[in-house]
């Protein structure tokens, strides 16, 4: 099922509305001795240059793996990137050579990832991390390279990038290493930056600083950024369009106002529901957090039908049998389900 | 790699009950290994019905013919037939290994948990394992061996001598690792006695690199006892050990290789054997080694 | 740093204070009178007594340890029982050809070794990394001396490309020395190799599934700037702990090489002590080689602080 539907939306602002990035039923599957994984079966999402695109969805939903498909870091032995095309301004990724996916990564594509902690190298000096980029990808002479790093320490709000560039990453607090990671991603003006749950592992009141960081470059370099997590909270804060994913799919797109006034999609509707709120205990209603039922099904084996049906509470017959495919329910908003009228109708807190 | 949707991928990867054919379809190396170790045992043992005559009969008639059709392995300079003498080799080999890796295991798991667990003791006894272990084994066996006269059992208390100090270092850390875990102050805050604690809750868990350890002391100890011979402070000559029978060939290696090839060859291989058999124990009983090796 | 360093040195005393104990003890363990062990089966009163009275062993038993370790100090390590020489002249004449073969046989290694565990790490799974692991295993598992006469029976004896024994002093040149020192080499280094290869493999594994190789592959860096630039310095520790401990190996099979090869170095000093039961030369030996051992082991340490800048003191 073509992404199109999605497309034809009121874009933000400008005619800056072709895609920069265009995954295409991307399939990418895990072959282990038991069994095949399919991690991602079938997704498609475009990202429209400066925009901020949230993908949000439960852990083992495949939005990580879709990301690492990107730019083709799939750990391969047991992965591979078995169908669909990944297109970046135009030229599919997966046809080309690895030569030229190395001139691309940290370059035109870069990726921040989850942990702060474990994503530097604790042997080599923030410098020489951010140089090197700097130094492969733009011929910069290492004094020249650390001196643009100093720069970029500055611009990530990191005071003293002189003495900065010297330490080692176990010298920095998690705050400032993620910022290190922007910088060290950005440093060579990529077109699209992939952040893969850059806030998770982050207090929360150091994510709203990072958060905001972000939102002040990209603002700035005009990057397009493919934002992951698990949190809605953060899609709300920063996001214009929103991909929800379940289960190696896609269930839902739209804007950002349109997915919170009105989420189609049983499972969205069920993620919102569980977000806890302040001031809920308070409400005779709803002294209860509310959950989903039951649990993502194994990756291995999947239901016939939808495969939320077994935790959805408006399933059908048809749900059981028949896969949904993605349709446009309303302008600008896409949705994979039999019954997103039902949904729609059922105004009542889940 | 992003924890997320490889979870499943990792509950594969953990380890699961394996049926026998599993095993040998996972680990052929092993199987090879366990299979070749049976059949030295099983040649040590039936040592007699294996075609062979007295190890010590000598025949200075017959001295050095070449291996054929009536001496399989040829003769040595007294006559004797090597095939004999290398296939009842491997008692001592066996015997050596198996007295050496049982007796050390006992002896460094006795010290460790002791050492573990009483910081005096730990501080006296563990500067002296140090002490020894800065003397490669080699030497410290020879030396140990110079003091007394030569004899199976001498060289098995020398070599086990040389590999108590490692054994007990291991069992130490491990007693070490637990002793600062919850479970283990929850039985102390109890009223539990030490000993007990020692036998229910920390040894259980110094079993499997015990194990391991033990295997890889057997192989060990084999080539340190046959080097011993080798170098005449091991096992007596008269006793047809594969390192005395490489010994005695040394000087006509020249003209007789074979009388050195031959025990080389089955010494090797019988280590060899025993080293993929504590690979595979190694694998089977710790997981988490095994993903990275 | 430097309180780390005298402390460092400050600890080693008791442990080669343990290997002295030790290594003068050794009459002291066996059962029955030294004197008897020493002078054997033929010895009559009067020998005997002339070895006790030789050896001092009629004084008591610290007092003795004293005067032999004040001795030792002054780098008088005894005089030999069978020569009569002084025993530390005797170490200083064969110690050139052990420290020859030593070193070449390091440097062999390490240069072997090493590219191949992180070869075998890169490629893990494939053909060639489990050619790596089979070799590892059978190198481990092939005595020095085995490996010893195997070369030598078919490197020199049926190809003839090699001396089968003997050893020439570098001084001669380089053209000299080196053919000699092939073989020995490679059957010392052997097991050494297979160690090093393993562990390498190991820990370059442990550090090449780790996200920061994520990160650098993501950032668009070629495979040698990976595996050399950011997972090898990473994966350093490991390695060359293990070559440190793994040097007591490399000291117990120089013993046998020189034996094999007919090397005229400590290790056949020390085997031709131990037949005639010369013991102030075995008690030297071991205690220079201890004491290598214990240097060598404390450099390493020290050396951590380079590889890992988290290691600090």
């Amino acid at each position: 099922m073509a992404a199109a539907p999605s497309l034809a939306i009121d874009a933000p602002a400008s005619a800056l509305a072709e895609p920069i990035l265009e995954i295409d039923q991307l399939q990418t599957h895990f072959f282990t001795r038991d069994g095949v994984v399919r991690a991602v079966d079938g997704v498609s999402y475009s990202l429209r240059k400066g925009e901020t695109l949230g993908v949000v969805g439960e852990s083992g939903c495949g939005k990580s793996i879709t990301a690492l498909s990107v730019l083709r870091l799939v750990p391969s032995p047991p992965g591979r990137i078995v169908g669909g095309a990944i297109r970046f301004e135009g030229q599919d990724l997966l046809a080309r050579t690895e030569a030229d996916m190395r001139a691309l990564r940290g370059n035109d594509i870069s990726m921040i990832f989850q942990e702060p902690m474990t994503s530097l190298n604790p042997v080599l000096t923030i410098g020489r991390q951010i140089a090197e980029t700097l130094m492969l990808h733009q011929g910069l002479s290492r004094r020249a390279a650390l001196a643009r790093a100093v720069e970029m320490l500055t611009l990530v709000r990191i005071p003293e990038g002189e003495r900065r560039i010297k330490q080692y990453p176990h010298q920095l607090s998690g705050g400032m290493r993620q910022r290190v990671m922007i910088a060290m991603a950005l440093s060579c003006n990529p077109k699209v930056l992939i952040a893969d749950e850059p806030t998770t592992a982050l207090d929360v009141t150091i994510q709203a600083q990072i958060l905001n960081l972000m939102q002040e470059l990209k603002d700035k370099l005009g990057t397009a950024v493919i934002l992951i997590t698990h949190d809605l909270g953060v899609v709300a804060e920063t996001a214009q369009r929103v991909v929800v994913m379940y289960a190696g799919r896609k269930v839902e797109e739209a804007t950002v106002e349109d997915l919170f006034a009105a989420p189609l999609h049983p499972y969205t509707r069920g993620l919102m529901a569980s977000v806890p709120r302040l001031g809920a205990a308070l409400d005779e209603r709803r002294h209860r957090l509310a959950e989903i039922p039951g649990m993502v099904p194994s990756l291995r084996g999947m239901p016939r039908g939808c495969s939320f049906a077994p935790r959805c509470r408006f399933a059908s017959e048809r749900c059981r049998t028949d896969r949904p495919e993605l349709e446009a329910a309303r302008p600008g908003h896409a949705v994979a389900c039999w019954n997103w009228q039902a949904v729609l109708a059922d105004r009542a807190p889940a | 790699m992003t924890a997320a949707s490889l979870d499943d991928v990792a509950e594969i990867a953990i380890a699961r009950p394996v049926s026998l054919r599993e095993i040998v379809r996972r680990h052929p190396m092993v199987v090879a290994g366990s299979l070749l170790l049976l059949a030295m045992v099983a040649m040590a043992v039936f040592a007699p019905y294996l075609g062979t005559v007295d190890p010590q009969a000598l025949s200075p008639v017959r001295r050095l013919r070449p291996p054929g059709a009536q001496y399989w392995f040829g003769t040595d300079m007294l006559g004797r037939d090597v095939y004999s003498r290398v296939v009842y080799g491997a008692r001592i080999s066996l015997t050596v290994g198996l007295s050496v890796a049982v007796l050390s295991t006992a002896m460094g798991l006795a010290i460790g948990l002791v050492a573990g667990f009483s910081r005096p003791v730990d501080a006296i006894v563990m500067r002296v394992m140090d002490g020894l272990m800065a003397i490669p084994a080699v030497l410290l066996a020879i030396a140990l061996m110079a003091l007394t006269k030569a004899s199976i059992e001498n060289v098995i208390v020398a070599v086990t001598i040389a590999e108590v100090p490692r054994v007990s270092r291991l069992v130490r850390g491990v007693v070490l690792s637990l002793r600062e875990q919850p479970f283990v102050e929850a039985a102390r805050a109890t009223g539990t006695r030490v000993w007990k604690i020692l036998v229910r809750h920390i040894l259980p868990n110094t079993l499997a690199p015990l194990i391991v350890q033990g295997t890889y002391i057997c192989a060990s100890a084999i080539i340190t006892e046959a080097i011993l011979s080798f170098l005449g402070a091991g096992t007596p000559p008269n006793i047809p050990s594969w390192g005395n029978i490489m010994a005695e060939g040394r000087s006509l290696f020249q003209v007789a290789a074979y009388i050195i090839l031959f025990p080389g060859m089955f010494l090797s291989i019988t280590v060899l054997a025993v080293n993929l058999v504590g690979d595979g124990l190694r694998d089977m009983l710790d997981p988490r080694l095994a993903r990275r090796m | 740093m430097f309180a780390f360093l005298i402390r460092r040195i400050l600890a080693t005393i008791p442990v080669m204070g343990v290997v002295a104990l030790f290594v003068f003890s050794l009459l002291y363990l066996s059962p029955g009178d030294p004197a008897v062990v020493i002078g054997g089966d033929t010895a009559t009163p009067a020998d005997i007594a002339h070895i006790r009275e030789k050896l001092g062993l009629d004084r008591p038993f610290l007092v003795q340890f004293g005067t032999w370790l004040w001795n030792v100090v002054r780098g008088d390590l005894g005089i030999s029982i069978f020569t009569n020489l002084p025993v530390s002249r005797l170490i200083l004449q064969r110690v050139e050809p052990t420290i020859a073969l030593t070193v070449c046989t390091l440097i062999v290694t390490i240069a072997v070794a090493i590219p191949m565990g992180v070869i075998a790490a890169w490629k893990v799974g494939t053909w060639i990394d489990r050619l790596v692991m089979a070799f590892a295993v059978l190198g481990f598992s092939f005595p020095v001396f085995v490996t010893g006469y195997l070369l030598i029976f078919g490197l020199s004896i049926w190809a003839d490309l090699l001396p089968v024994q003997g050893y020439v002093s570098i001084a001669n040149g380089l053209r000299a020395f080196l053919p000699n020192m092939v073989l020995p080499s490679l059957a010392l280094g052997m097991v050494y190799t297979a160690l090093i290869a393993r562990i390498t493999r190991a820990s370059m594994l442990e550090v090449l599934s780790q996200d920061y190789i994520r990160t650098a592959h993501s950032k668009g860096l070629g495979t040698s700037q990976v595996l050399l630039g950011h997972a090898l310095k990473n994966a350093s520790v490991p390695i060359v702990t293990t070559i440190g401990i793994g040097l007591a190996l490399l000291i117990s099979g120089v013993v046998v090489t020189e034996s094999v090869f007919a090397i005229p170095g400590l290790g056949r000093l020390t085997v031709d002590a131990i037949l005639r039961r010369d013991y102030p030369i075995i008690q030297g030996v071991i205690l220079v080689f201890s004491a290598a051992y214990v240097l060598v082991n404390l450099l390493i340490d020290v050396c951590y602080t380079f590889l890992d800048p988290r290691i600090r003191y």
